[in-house]
């Protein structure tokens, strides 16, 4: 077992972030960004070799490719998966994502669109990308680097870009069957949407965190499970994996001043 | 046959009030040559349907769209395209703001004379909230499902960039993804492509031919346009060129700052354009981004 001291946040958020696609099979996962990314990649590598996982351009690799500039590596292909073959695979359900919206509330719901009002917005971001798709279609996961009640809203999200388990939302007849929103990995902690009716719940707390600040940290309230434990520390199989995926280092600049994964040792 | 146009040609055929489709994705494939030269016309009250990059944002930013249908806007090493931003925070813009996929599937009807194709995509989001004349229909069949009828994106004019054409309009696309291309070209009256090398007449090889995506028939006119997708990436020909992209993004900082763009880059007409810009010898420096 590592000590807290020997790896930091974001390795940690990596392996918790691998832990999502645990036993998901056969089926193309998608990690939007360098912590989700690396979470993929690290879940093919070691618990789920199954997965299918794309070079993030438009080719199917069976060795994850490492990030940045590679020097002599040339990746090798299994197969070609361009957008369109993308959108396939989104209708057809044999995917799971993790990306990082804007916002997110209680029912999973989230935002990539814009903050403030519709019309004459605070801030424009992308747009809805392909939330809406996703979302009601297969498996999704959301990384949040920074957990704030901004990101964390106490109503709903400004422009519900993904579904979430809203039932207000839900019109007769629509089918929300394909709805399968499973794990927020955050920099506090990491939930799910298994309490009642889906209410999301913190099933590990990340070294030197308590409940009491993931709670004062979100804007709805937040359940756990019962004797919630410290998540998952990453061995040392795992970080050296994670080290020879991202050689150049973009995991430092994932969470801000790229703390040690125990910060109450701080 | 011959379909070769010269830019203003092409630009002359895109008319006030139109509902043009712009091809490629983010920063990639983009036809911006012909954008350029839109972007230097009178025209105005466009309606713009696209996965948008860097060309949405100066048509924002010189008031060339009316409304925008899209599923994002962005630049990719540069998340947030900022003349798009300037303009959707303002409240300048009508919208239908779309899932990706639903923007396929808006294109795909139109090609196929239909009025809609059903989906899940959009149902129990704020897209069907925001977009009131977007329908839901009910399956006819026993399960009775409730799907979004996603109706038909007809364009006026589709304007893409590729890699090879001929005079005839047959075209090829290399590229390690197409994107939607020969969606855009289906669902339009007129399709206009630009391309890195123009022949009479395409004597290929069978693989060389599986790069041929769609059909002549849907090509009206052929730009000659090398370089033409600068500063957006047209691999396998060049790779983006960042440092132009955030000279750009950096305008948007600046007040007048797309005045002083336009007048740097824009105003002065495509040859211009490709000195300013260091073109073409700046080309061969750009590196296929590495993802």
């Amino acid at each position: 077992m590592s000590q807290h001291s020997d790896y930091t946040l974001a390795e940690l958020m990596i392996t918790a972030a691998s832990d999502a696609w645990r036993g998901d099979g056969e089926i193309l996962a998608s990690g939007i960004g360098v912590i989700p990314r690396l979470g993929a990649s690290l879940a093919k590598l070691t618990h789920t070799p199954e997965l299918l996982m794309t070079d993030s351009e438009a080719f199917l690799v069976e060795e994850p490719i490492p990030l940045g500039p590679r020097g002599d590596f040339e990746p090798r292909y299994a197969g070609y998966m361009g957008f369109e073959r993308v959108f396939e695979c989104v209708w057809g359900g044999r995917r799971h994502a993790m990306i990082g919206p804007t916002q997110i509330d209680r029912f999973g719901q989230t935002n990539l669109s814009v903050i403030g009002s519709y019309e004459k917005p605070k801030a424009a971001m992308l747009g809805v990308r392909g939330l809406p798709g996703n979302s009601i279609n297969h498996a999704n996961s959301m990384l949040v680097p920074s957990h704030n009640p901004r990101v964390f809203v106490a109503g709903e999200v400004d422009m519900v870009s993904g579904v979430g388990y809203n039932r207000a939302r839900w019109g007769e007849g629509v089918k929300a069957d394909f709805v399968d929103l499973r794990r927020i990995i955050t920099d506090l902690c990491v939930m799910d949407f298994g309490g009642p009716d889906h209410a999301v719940r913190v099933i590990s707390l990340h070294p030197g965190v308590t409940l009491e600040q993931v709670q004062a940290a979100t804007g709805f309230p937040l359940l756990a499970i019962a004797n919630l434990a410290e998540t998952r520390a990453p061995s040392q199989e795992e970080l050296v994996i994670i080290r020879r995926l991202d050689p150049h280092d973009m995991r430092a600049a994932q969470i801000k001043g790229n703390p040690p994964a125990n910060r109450a040792a701080l | 046959m011959n379909k070769e146009m010269t830019l203003a040609a092409v630009a002359g055929r895109i008319k006030s009030g139109m509902t043009i489709g712009i091809g490629g994705w983010g920063p990639r494939r983009k036809p911006m040559a012909i954008v350029r030269e839109i972007l230097r016309s009178d025209v105005t009250d466009l309606t713009v349907v696209a996965y948008g990059g860097p060309e949405v944002g100066m048509l924002c930013a010189a008031g060339k769209v009316k409304k925008l249908v899209f599923g994002f806007v962005t630049m990719d090493a540069i998340p947030l395209e900022p003349f798009y931003r300037k303009a959707r925070e303002a409240g300048m813009l009508e919208l239908m703001e779309l899932d990706e996929g639903m923007l396929e599937w808006g294109l795909r009807a139109a090609g196929m004379r239909l009025p809609f194709l059903p989906t899940r995509c959009g149902l129990a989001t704020d897209v069907l909230a925001k977009n009131p004349e977007i329908k839901t229909i009910a399956s006819p069949y026993d399960d009775g499902e409730v799907l979004l009828a996603m109706p038909a994106l007809e364009l006026d004019v589709a304007l893409l960039h590729v890699n090879d054409a001929d005079r005839w309009g047959n075209t090829l696309i290399t590229g390690r993804d197409a994107y939607f291309d020969a969606l855009f070209a289906r669902a339009a009256k007129e399709s206009f492509v630009s391309c890195e090398r123009l022949q009479d007449k395409f004597s290929l090889t069978a693989s060389e031919a599986k790069a041929n995506l769609f059909e002549r028939y849907l090509v009206t006119g052929v730009v000659h346009a090398p370089g033409g997708a600068h500063p957006t990436l047209n691999n396998p020909d060049y790779g983006w060129d960042l440092a132009h992209m955030k000279t750009y993004a950096a305008a948007a900082t600046e007040d007048g700052g797309w005045e002083a763009y336009r007048a740097r880059y824009i105003a002065g007409g495509e040859e211009a354009y490709r000195h300013e810009a260091g073109l073409p010898a700046r080309l061969l420096d750009l590196q296929h981004p590495v993802f």
